[in-house]
């Protein structure tokens, strides 16, 4: 019964992810025409939801096109790699109690690798294509990725160390008395701009920059390939905003409504706020995101990290 | 406020250079008062060379194809004439230079070593022309495709698709244009690799989301800083100073919209003041009222577009859609007045075409009353957004005398710190009468140039909420029987008038013989239409000087040694119209 129950529930949440993921492109696009004084897509259906569909439906009619130029196995591996990666992280979320696909005893960790494959993905994209503006979008996302790696690691630290455990449930349970949030504070705001930078969306949208590098690393793609690496952007932020509500916002913890309910809640308000963060604010220069990233919020995970520990430390002997 | 004076108030005049006396072979009088003087081919470098000390401003540089032309009374004998204008800062003044070439083939020396602007100009000439310019770097089309045989503005070259063989395009010939667009880096003395690194050479458009039209850039790169950059110009070219040449006075004032298609009737202004100028039409007060307050409608509109564009390229998704949707309320008010939005070839000669409609002030007031609100939010938004001012601040520097020397005008000259603005120091249309600043800026970077153009749109209110308070009452178009025809009921009372009115009617006005040029402030530099008449309905030759031609030619000099997202700030702080460009 129990390998039945896990089946059932990979099969809810793969069709639930894409799902939302679709979903999140029609409502990221409304969120947006709000702030920006327009309408957005509101023509079909509803307030215009099923503009999903046809979105859908145009980009699987689009004809499946792989340049004579590419290196082909690896051009149409490398949209599937950060879906693949992307859905196998979902897996250690614990979207209540008793809802969590796999509950590791290094959970993190396993989301923190499956987060990292994918930047294979737009790493072989750009190389594969044998275009220049890809070929720039893969480069820049390698050292972006590669930077932004180091310290969204260690900025989890803080809360491991709090916890005592990598296993995603017994974070959330370790908040009952006071969210990570207020304890952790440097370490989710260092997470959230990492997060920022591995879901590679504007202002960290280097690796295909619109303005200066047409699309970057999916400059030659186009139909289900194209869609596939959406979808793979959707799902990272998705993904990146459960973990935030796990990690930071004691996940399914909350009073009166039941435990998925909150868990929802509190990442549609990460999503909305990521989505808030694209429609404001611009992007830095190549360098200055690495100046940022090294020189800035690596020495802030570095003393969050320290500090964590000397508290830690400290009260462990106040208890002796 | 009821008496605005002339064109140019005070009739401005315009010194004699003594020192270049020993030079001139011939002086030509010309309708707006500068001091034109012929020389010989062989002395223009020296030439060159002592007036820059004066006059720093290479304004113009372009070629009149003199071979059908009747009306050259008292100019020397010339084929090709090589027409340069210069325009001084200090002394407030400019001079015109003209060189007589004779024969098919004509060639003269070039003065890039004197005027760094001058390298695309004499690219132009030998493009549109064929006139050779010994000792040009590079004399090779700038225009017209590498391919094209002939040369375009010249007097025997077909002016419309008619006068030729229907356009065909086969396979190997697809290949063949094709081919003559691949960038040979040798071709501009640019290595392919230095002794430890390999260049990347990379294609930046026609088409690309950054280039603000077709507008290709050939980059040479290490890495992502760019080594060196070559503007490739032409993809938006249709000939309009050809189309010049077969359309009648009136007629052509739809094409000069355009031109700078963002400046709308800033464009008109230019065209008509010139053609005014040339004939002797005085535009009555309330007409220059009217054009002042559209033109300075039309600058806002500009800038706005400016404004949401550069903070776009510099990666903010948002303030387009704001800027924008203001821009959108403006050409409500430009509708209701002209009834068109971006084009409304809306000016006459001696005027424009009709009066303002009931209840404009109201709509004008209100979108003026609006603006300052919204503007204090973009620029909280925008401006002071430290993302974007660590982008663009230092980024692009020029120096003044770097401007100067590459022909730069208008708010990018103003952001390196000198206060010129025509509208200023040679009131034209009555701006004299007006009440406004002229900002500058210091450093003349990115962020200067887009401060500077924030700061003119605060100027611009200001002049239009002055119009509105001070619209004068009277006719809208000048009574001059060049502007319009006489009066109707009058043709039937004696023969002269009828011919009179039938022609102009059928002809349009014919306009003596007479040539001119009259500088204008536009919304992105300096613009000027040269206009020959030789006597006929339609233009024997216009010239356009866009203020958006030089400015390109500045983009290897700024980008040099910075990076990819760098070129792309400045592309968005330099604020071209490819339209202007081309032409």
């Amino acid at each position: 019964m129990d390998e039945l129950r896990v089946i059932s529930m990979i099969f809810i949440l793969i069709g639930g992810a894409v799902g939302g993921a679709a979903v999140m492109t029609w409502f990221e696009r409304r969120m947006l025409g709000v702030w920006q004084d327009r309408l957005g897509p509101n023509r079909l259906g509803p307030f215009g939801i099923f503009q999903v569909a046809a979105d859908m439906l145009k980009l699987l009619g689009k004809h499946d096109w792989v340049p004579p130029f590419a290196d082909r196995p690896v051009f149409i591996f490398a949209p599937t790699a950060i879906v693949i990666a992307m859905m196998l992280g979902f897996a250690v979320v614990p979207f209540a109690p008793d809802l969590v696909i796999i509950d590791m005893n290094i959970g993190l960790l396993f989301f923190l690798g499956m987060t990292s494959l994918a930047v294979y993905s737009v790493l072989l994209g750009g190389l594969a294509s044998k275009n220049k503006y890809a070929l720039m979008g893969g480069l820049r996302s390698a050292a972006q990725m590669v930077s932004y790696e180091v310290f969204m690691g260690l900025s989890l630290m803080g809360v491991v160390m709090l916890t005592g455990s990598f296993s995603l449930p017994a974070i959330v349970e370790a908040q009952r008395d006071w969210w990570f949030i207020v304890t952790q504070p440097l370490g989710l705001f260092v997470f959230l701009v990492a997060g920022l930078a591995e879901s590679h969306r504007l202002p960290f949208d280097l690796p295909e920059a619109e303005h200066e590098l047409t699309a970057g690393f999916h400059t030659e793609y186009g139909g289900m390939k194209f869609a596939m690496f959406m979808l793979g952007e959707y799902l990272g932020l998705m993904l990146i905003s459960c973990m935030i509500t796990t990690l930071f916002l004691g996940g399914w913890l909350g009073p009166f409504l039941p435990p998925l309910v909150w868990f929802f809640l509190k990442t549609a308000v990460v999503i909305l706020f990521f989505i808030l963060l694209r429609a404001a604010i611009p992007r830095p220069r190549y360098d200055q995101l690495m100046s940022l990233g090294w020189k800035v919020m690596l020495p802030i995970t570095l003393i969050n990290l320290m500090l964590t520990g000397a508290i830690a430390l400290w009260q462990a002997e106040a208890t002796l | 406020m009821n008496s605005i004076a002339p064109l140019r108030p005070g009739v401005f005049s315009h010194p004699t250079p003594e020192a270049i006396n020993p030079y001139i072979k011939a002086v030509q009088s010309i309708s707006d008062g500068v001091p034109t003087f012929w020389v010989d081919a062989g002395v223009i470098v020296e030439v060159m060379q002592t007036l820059k000390s004066d006059y720093a401003l290479l304004h113009d540089l372009f070629i009149i194809d003199e071979r059908l032309r009747q009306h050259r009374d008292g100019q020397p004998e010339s084929d090709f004439t090589v027409v340069y204008h210069l325009m001084s800062f200090s002394l407030n003044a400019d001079v015109r230079i003209k060189v007589a070439l004779l024969g098919d083939k004509p060639s003269m020396p070039s003065i890039c070593n004197v005027w760094a602007a001058a390298n695309w100009y004499e690219r132009e000439g030998w493009d549109m022309f064929g006139v050779v310019f010994d000792g040009h770097p590079n004399l090779r089309r700038i225009l017209l495709p590498p391919t094209w045989k002939g040369h375009a503005l010249r007097k025997e070259h077909p002016a419309r698709a008619t006068e030729m063989e229907p356009y065909s395009i086969d396979q190997d010939k697809l290949d063949y244009e094709q081919e003559a667009l691949r960038f040979i880096p040798e071709e501009w003395g640019m290595k392919r690799k230095d002794d430890d690194t390999e260049f990347m050479f990379l294609n930046l458009g026609p088409n690309h989301p950054s280039v603000h039209g077709v507008f290709r850039i050939a980059l040479q790169l290490d890495g992502e800083v760019v080594v060196d950059a070559v503007p490739d110009i032409g993809y938006h070219h249709r000939g309009a100073e050809k189309m010049a040449e077969r359309q009648t006075w009136h007629s052509f004032i739809p094409y000069t919209d355009r031109i700078d298609y963002l400046g709308g009737v800033m464009n008109n202004l230019a065209y008509v003041l010139a053609i005014e100028q040339m004939v002797g039409i005085t535009v009555p007060p309330r007409a220059q009222m009217i054009r002042v307050m559209m033109a300075e409608l039309f600058r806002i509109s500009s800038h706005l577009v400016f404004y949401g564009t550069f903070a776009q390229d510099v990666g903010q998704m948002s303030p387009v859609f704001y800027m924008f949707a203001d821009r959108e309320r403006l050409f409500g008010i430009v509708e209701a007045i002209t009834g068109g939005r971006m084009h409304p070839a809306w000016f006459r000669i001696g005027g424009v075409t009709q009066d303002l409609p009931e209840g404009w002030d109201t709509m004008m007031r209100d979108f003026i009353d609006s603006m300052p609100k919204r503007l204090k939010e973009w620029d909280s938004m925008v401006m002071r957004n430290s993302i974007l001012k660590n982008r663009t601040v230092g980024i692009g520097r020029t120096t003044l005398e770097e401007a100067v020397d590459w022909g730069v005008t208008g708010p990018n000259l103003r952001a390196c710190g000198l206060d010129w603005d025509l509208r200023k120091k040679r009131p034209y249309s009555g701006y004299d009468q007006f009440d406004f600043e002229v900002p500058t800026a210091e450093r003349g970077d990115c962020y200067d140039r887009a401060v500077v153009r924030i700061e003119e749109i605060w100027q611009s209110l200001n002049i239009i909420r002055q119009c509105i308070d001070n619209m004068p009452e009277g006719p809208y178009k000048s009574d001059h029987s060049l502007a319009v025809p006489p009066v109707k009921n009058r043709t039937m009372k004696d023969i002269d008038t009828l011919i009179n009115h039938f022609l102009s009617v059928s002809w349009g006005p014919v306009m003596p013989a007479g040539e001119g040029c009259f500088p204008i402030e536009a919304t992105k530099g300096q613009n000027a239409y040269h206009v020959i008449s030789d006597g006929g309905t339609m233009s024997y030759r216009t010239r356009i000087r866009t203020p958006s031609f030089p400015h390109l030619q500045t983009i290897p000099m700024l980008s040099r040694g910075l990076m990819v997202a760098d070129l792309i700030a400045i592309i968005a702080s330099i604020d071209f119209v490819m339209a202007d460009v081309d032409r």
